[in-house]
């Protein structure tokens, strides 16, 4: 009983520790962030990374998903004649939830992984000892840079993604279901707000900051050789995924309620 | 000059002493690392740390660079108190620090040039074609060819790697540098060569070295003076010319690499 009680003390101990030491290690890459000077060729290389290089893979999931959601509601609208509202429900679900959870999950294996095991790599090589010791400040050189361009080419990368996965609807609903193509554009527009687009967009943003602080969080205190770089890279992804869902929902709650 | 065995050795007296270290201590976790370090080193001086693997000679320079905070004890450079200076403080301190990593460290992403031009484009915002020439020349220096300028880290060998570290430490003509492990892992011709370098670019520069070996023909090559970690306190000091008479069985048996001695390896028996 009393070892039963010691375990849930020492979990909880150690759960308020690591929030505490990340809530620090947040707040000081922030003020980087926001202080002269900036990397501008760094953030500019990290956009590129994490804006163009994702294209791909976001571009494929969304365009799958907006298929797959039109086929979806076609075969569920069907049973009561509900089939005009297929185009609602694709642009609505694409661009208020799966636009960016899609998107964020993907990044997040993408470059989540990339920056932990970057970082990871340099912290065990003695690389970010070997930037202090040339004055320069690792927050800002290596961290800042990230999350300035995590946080800003999400939301971009979202915008492309809801194109795209509404484009998929649109092929399938047309090419596959035969759907007039006027009447299905004309649904699409009918019922989108602009709140619809913009909430997704803000999701987008929150999530890219998520992914890219951590990637480096783990990477930037990762230890031991390539177990801890192995280690930090897992834990980077699955501590943004779960963060993404979690987020999403208080989100969703603080938009839509 | 005074000494002892025990304790603090002091450099020239006088002056203020370049880096001064008094009670440095360092523990990670129940771990005691270091355990009371005095030492001064003077300005010019070169002096060499000795002493087995694992026993903190590298957390040593790492407090003195403030990568690492010590638990406890003080750290002048220059008669300043640094021990716990942060953010632009600690960058203003480190523009006079230039440090060869054990692993060389170079940043794998960055080409040569840039790597030993870094601290003149990060810390002193020199232009980059500016910064390349400065490198290139630097790159002379420690032997190395201009082509191997626009080569990655990865595509160069050890000692090849050990020099760009070099030249990366010295580019930015500061007025201490570290060494930690020059000469380890290299062919003893390779060693010799990056011994002779550093000597001659401490001397070149005027600079203040430490440096970190177990290599003893490195140390006397290198060193004004010598000073010898053993479990976490600096169990000798003195003169490199007087290290063959130290008295020390500790010493004796370190420079002569004996397995017998007061020294124990923690070997288990099968
Ligand atoms: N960041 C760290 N965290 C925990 N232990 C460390 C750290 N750095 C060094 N140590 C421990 O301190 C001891 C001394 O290490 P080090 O100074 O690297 O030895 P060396 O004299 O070979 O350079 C080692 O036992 C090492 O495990
Ligand atoms: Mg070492």
């Amino acid at each position: 009983m009393i070892g039963f009680v010691n375990g849930i003390g020492r979990t909880t101990l150690a759960f308020m520790e690591a929030t505490g030491k990340l809530a620090m290690f947040t707040a000081l890459a922030l003020s980087h962030c926001l202080r002269p000077p900036f990397y501008l060729r760094h953030i500019g290389r990290q956009m590129v990374d994490i804006g163009y290089y994702s294209l791909p893979v976001v571009g494929l999931t969304a365009v799958f998903t907006g298929m797959v959601l039109a086929l979806q509601s076609y075969s569920g609208f069907a049973r009561f004649n509900a089939e005009s509202a297929i185009a609602t429900v694709v642009v609505l679900s694409i661009t208020r939830e799966l636009g960016p959870v899609l998107a964020g999950l993907m990044v997040a294996g993408r470059i989540g992984a990339a920056m932990a095991a970057e970082l990871g790599t340099m912290r065990v090589t003695e690389q970010v000892d070997a930037l202090t010791t040339l004055s320069t400040n690792p927050f800002k050189y290596l961290i800042a840079p990230r999350l300035i361009a995590g946080t800003t080419m999400l939301p971009l990368l979202v915008l492309v993604a809801d194109i795209i996965g509404v484009f998929g609807g649109y092929l399938v609903s047309v090419y596959r279901l035969g759907f007039n193509a006027s009447t299905y554009i004309n649904n699409t527009w009918q019922y989108l707000e602009f709140m619809d687009v913009v909430s997704g967009l803000v999701k987008a943003a929150c999530f890219g900051f998520v992914i890219a602080l951590m990637g480096c969080y783990h990477g930037y205190n990762s230890k031991g050789g390539a177990q801890g770089v192995g280690a930090a890279t897992t834990n980077a992804v699955v501590s943004a995924s779960i963060l993404i869902l979690v987020l999403n929902y208080l989100l969703t709650g603080i938009f839509f309620s | 000059m005074s000494m002892n065995g025990n304790g603090a050795v002091n450099g020239q007296g006088g002056a203020t002493p370049k880096i001064s270290l008094q009670g440095v201590k360092k523990a990670f976790g129940p771990k005691v690392v270091l355990d009371g370090i005095d030492l001064d080193i003077a300005r010019g001086e070169s002096v060499v740390i000795i002493g087995g693997s694992g026993t903190g000679k590298s957390v040593l320079l790492k407090c003195i660079l403030g990568i690492l905070e010590p638990d406890a004890g003080t750290i002048r450079i220059d008669g300043e108190d640094t021990t716990h200076a942060r953010g632009r403080e600690r960058e203003a301190m480190m523009r006079k620090f230039g440090m060869l990593f054990q692993g060389a460290a170079l940043f794998d992403s960055l080409p040569v040039w840039e790597n030993v031009a870094f601290g003149l484009i990060q810390g002193q915002q020199l232009g980059r074609r500016e910064a390349k020439e400065r490198a290139v020349a630097t790159l002379g220096a420690v032997g190395l060819n201009p082509e191997v300028a626009d080569l990655f880290p990865a595509e160069l060998s050890g000692g090849m790697q050990k020099r760009v570290g070099l030249a990366r430490a010295i580019a930015t003509r500061p007025e201490v540098i570290f060494f930690d492990e020059p000469t380890t892992g290299l062919d003893p011709i390779m060693a010799d060569v990056i011994n002779d370098l550093i000597v001659k670019c401490v001397r070149d520069l005027g600079a203040t070295a430490v440096s970190i070996t177990h290599d003893m023909a490195s140390a006397r090559k290198i060193a004004d003076r010598v000073a010898m970690l053993y479990k976490g306190r600096l169990i000798w000091v003195g003169p490199v010319s007087e290290i063959d008479r130290s008295d020390n069985p500790y010493v004796e048996q370190f420079i002569n690499g004996r397995a017998e001695g007061p020294i124990q390896m923690q070997i288990r028996a099968f």
